[in-house]
């Protein structure tokens, strides 16, 4: 019985046997009901194995939206916690637990998987490519992503959760201050799904530096393609950083090494220093793609070209530079002098000015445009007003004399939820409801989705803003509770709110996908959106070769070309098409990572030791097997294509939500 | 037979050996520490750039460009970040 001891939580509380409970039934209704249908194999061959670009995109997505429901309950709890004075909701350790969980999973787990997701999806299809440079290694990236997702989320039930912040600074992560394995769990779950990060940020660069369509230069290329580009750039550049880190710190809890000790020569606020190196281009990781999807969303609904492409590409590689700049705007209260804080005040200043070129951009992309209100759309507007109150407090944050004042206060906790909600979340629903039909040949109704726009945001505005003021007013952030004499209490208690109103968006966005599901029209074509860039000169859903013919292009709104200036996309007769096969060792690869972790988040070195020498056997194998990929026949591809077409023919009065625009 | 030579790769070897030479008197002389750190890294740094562009091919493809841009941009990053951490906790703490 001694060895299960050290699975236990050391801090239990009956949330935390409901949650056992729960995962228990969950688990064993999805093996019950996979054996029950028969759907094993389906669930094998056809995703599990999988190489192919969409699927992988559509796994993503699929575990974003989970990672959200997650990070999403967190965050309702530490709302609920802190809605009234004294409150007994949570005690401090449970409550450091769930904040930490909270920024990791929102962070490492949601958004960037939503944001591969769509990079995933999308840049193939729009520089006209069949997959990404290196399919299996894609595979390898989702399963790596998963691993590490699996292995944090099961920390609470597990040995505890981590509970030395999203940021898990030494000396509190180290062994001294923070016991229980939480802690192992972050470096370990975080290492392994940064090294698919990194994976997936080379994969994409060679993709777009070397697949692209004939006639698609670089300064050809979709806004969205661009911004992913520059985001892999900056997360090749920043993710060794993090690894490293994280190594160290891996190896200052398991092996007593000193890097981040206070005595024997380490340097604790060194770690700091390295995860803001990492961190802060992170946040620029996210928010391009973002901007992308902005553009894209933004230029289709205005039926205008995207006013200012170069600035755009340039204002991007601007910041995708000065994001490695301005790390030490993190932590300006810790004590270096006043020269280093005024170089990165204003190098943080710096980028508030390519930013607000892109903002005037899109304002002027709109300018003298037919604008149709559609939910992408209304997400991107409404992204516009709000991002830019939080770039303001950014600036606000950046002045370091001030920051003394707002330094780990609800004030900066309003700030970056107010970039990252507006800025990221928003672009990631817009994109999901644009990009939809895409993925699976029908829409989301508007309906819903507007409503669900309308909950998030007002909840939205409820949530934070009153977090400046409690935060001006020296609310200290990660605090359990405060008493009533500080006047916290109503403008926590109007968060609260906003908080359930956001939470009744996120289910109406889960309703209306269901209720899409079940309702909305199968046949909406191949261009329901009236778009204009190349990826949806293909039909939808997407067939496995993504383009039946390699697509030749002219500008970078080559299927607005095609529509209203005769460009002719596809050239020539119908080709064989090579396709890479799929595999069974990426995810295989991805459970060996998972048992590896688990095994030194416990110690257990018998165990890890064996499943590290089963990922270099994977590995090993790989360089041995000769894989030629396969051909896809021209009968084949005739086929799917006539199918499309036929489909194309039965479908009556081609509507295009909100009105077409010529 | 001229162009069959590698002119190149043997003037690199020579002198990436000249350079080994230079990088070890620094253990037979006395030198004062900031020199004979001088010497080494600069010594290191030309050593690792001739390695690069004459024996691991840079440039020499197509992706040119793309592998200069790639290192000049990792360079300014790695100084940045250095000098960065340097001045937090060294010369301004």
């Amino acid at each position: 019985m001694e060895f299960f001891e050290r699975f236990a939580v050391p801090n239990p509380n009956p949330a935390i046997y409901a949650s056992m409970v729960a995962i228990v039934v969950v688990s064993l209704a999805i093996i019950i009901g996979l054996t029950y249908f028969k759907k094993w194999g389906y669930l094998w061959r056809e995703w599990l194995t999988t190489v192919d670009h969409k699927k992988i995109g559509m796994m993503y997505l699929i575990s974003a939206l989970l990672m959200l429901f997650r990070g999403g309950v967190d965050a309702l709890m530490l709302r609920a916690q802190l809605s009234m004075p004294d409150n007994k909701l949570l005690d401090p350790q449970h409550y450091n637990e769930v904040f930490s969980t909270h920024g990791i999973v929102m962070i490492i787990f949601m958004a960037m998987p939503f944001i591969f997701a769509f990079m995933n999806l999308i840049v193939p299809l729009q520089i006209g490519a069949r997959d990404v440079a290196f399919p299996r290694l894609n595979a390898i990236s989702f399963w790596l992503f998963a691993a590490g997702a699996m292995l944090f989320n099961i920390s609470f039930v597990i040995g505890g959760s981590p509970d030395a912040g999203w940021t898990s600074y030494f000396p509190l992560a180290g062994t001294e201050f923070s016991e229980s394995v939480g802690t192992n769990y972050y470096m370990i779950a975080i290492q392994i799904s940064g090294i698919g990060s990194l994976m997936t940020g080379i994969n994409m660069i060679t993709t777009i530096l070397k697949m692209r369509a004939p006639g698609m230069t670089l300064m050809k290329m979709p806004m969205f393609t661009w911004a992913s580009f520059m985001a892999c750039v900056i997360i090749i550049f920043a993710f060794p950083v993090l690894t490293i880190a994280l190594l160290m710190g891996t190896t200052d809890r398991l092996f007593a090494t000193n890097f981040f000790t206070t005595t024997n020569g380490g340097m604790d606020m060194l770690w700091a220093n390295f995860f803001w190196v990492w961190g802060h281009p992170e946040v620029y990781i996210l928010i391009l793609p973002a901007f992308g999807i902005y553009s894209e969303v933004i230029s289709t609904f205005s039926g205008r070209n995207l006013y200012g492409y170069k600035s755009m590409v340039g204002s991007m590689v601007i910041i995708s530079l000065l994001s490695f700049l301005v790390w030490t705007h993190h932590f300006f209260t810790m004590g270096q002098g006043a020269l280093t804080n005024s170089i990165f005040s204003i190098s943080t200043m710096a980028i508030a000015v390519p930013t607000g070129v892109k903002i005037f951009n899109w304002l002027l992309t709109m300018w003298k445009g037919k604008i149709r209100f559609t939910v992408p759309m209304l997400y991107s507007v409404g992204f516009i007003p709000l991002f830019t109150i939080g770039g303001v407090t950014g600036v606000m944050l950046a002045m370091s004399a001030a920051d003394y004042q707002y330094h780990n206060t609800m004030f900066l906790v309003a700030h970056f939820h107010n970039t990252i909600i507006p800025g990221v979340v928003f672009a990631m629903l817009a994109g999901l409801t644009y990009y939809w039909p895409k993925m699976f040949g029908f829409m989301l109704n508007e309906r819903i989705g507007k409503w669900g726009f309308w909950f998030l945001s007002i909840g939205f505005v409820l949530a934070f803003f009153p977090m400046y003021i409690t935060g001006l007013n020296g609310q200290a952030r990660r605090m359990y509770t405060y008493s009533e004499a500080t006047g916290f209490g109503p403008l926590n208690f109007v968060a609260f709110i906003g908080a359930g109103l956001m939470a009744i968006a996120f289910c109406l966005i889960v309703y209306n996908i269901f209720y899409s599901i079940k309702h909305s029209p199968r046949n909406v074509g191949d261009d329901p959106w009236n778009a204009r860039s190349l990826e949806w000169a293909t039909h939808n859903p997407v067939p496995e070769y993504n383009f039946a013919r390699t697509p030749h292009v002219a500008s970078s709104e080559a299927f607005w070309d095609a529509k209203k200036h005769g460009h002719e996309l596809f050239k020539g007769e119908i080709e064989e098409i090579h396709m890479p096969n799929y595999s069974g060792v990426p995810f295989i690869m991805g459970v060996i990572f998972f048992i590896c972790g688990f095994s030194f988040v416990f110690s257990l070195w018998i165990p890890a030791i064996v499943s590290l020498i089963g990922i270099f056997a994977c590995m090993v194998l790989r360089s041995f097997e000769k894989d030629d990929g396969r051909l896809i026949s021209v009968e084949e591809i005739k086929a799917t294509e006539s199918k499309f077409e036929s489909a194309e023919e039965i479908k009556t009065a081609v509507s295009t939500y909100g009105g077409a625009n010529s | 037979m001229k162009e069959l030579f590698p002119v190149k790769q043997v003037g690199g070897y020579l002198f990436s050996l000249v350079l080994t030479i230079v990088a070890l008197i620094v253990y037979f002389m006395d030198f004062s520490f900031p020199v004979a750190m001088t010497i080494l890294l600069v010594t290191a740094f030309v050593q690792a750039a001739v390695q690069l562009v004459l024996f691991m091919h840079a440039g020499e493809t197509e992706d040119g460009t793309a592998i200069y841009t790639n290192v000049l941009y990792g360079i300014i990053i790695a100084m940045v970040t250095i000098i960065g951490s340097l001045l937090i906790f060294v010369w301004d703490m």
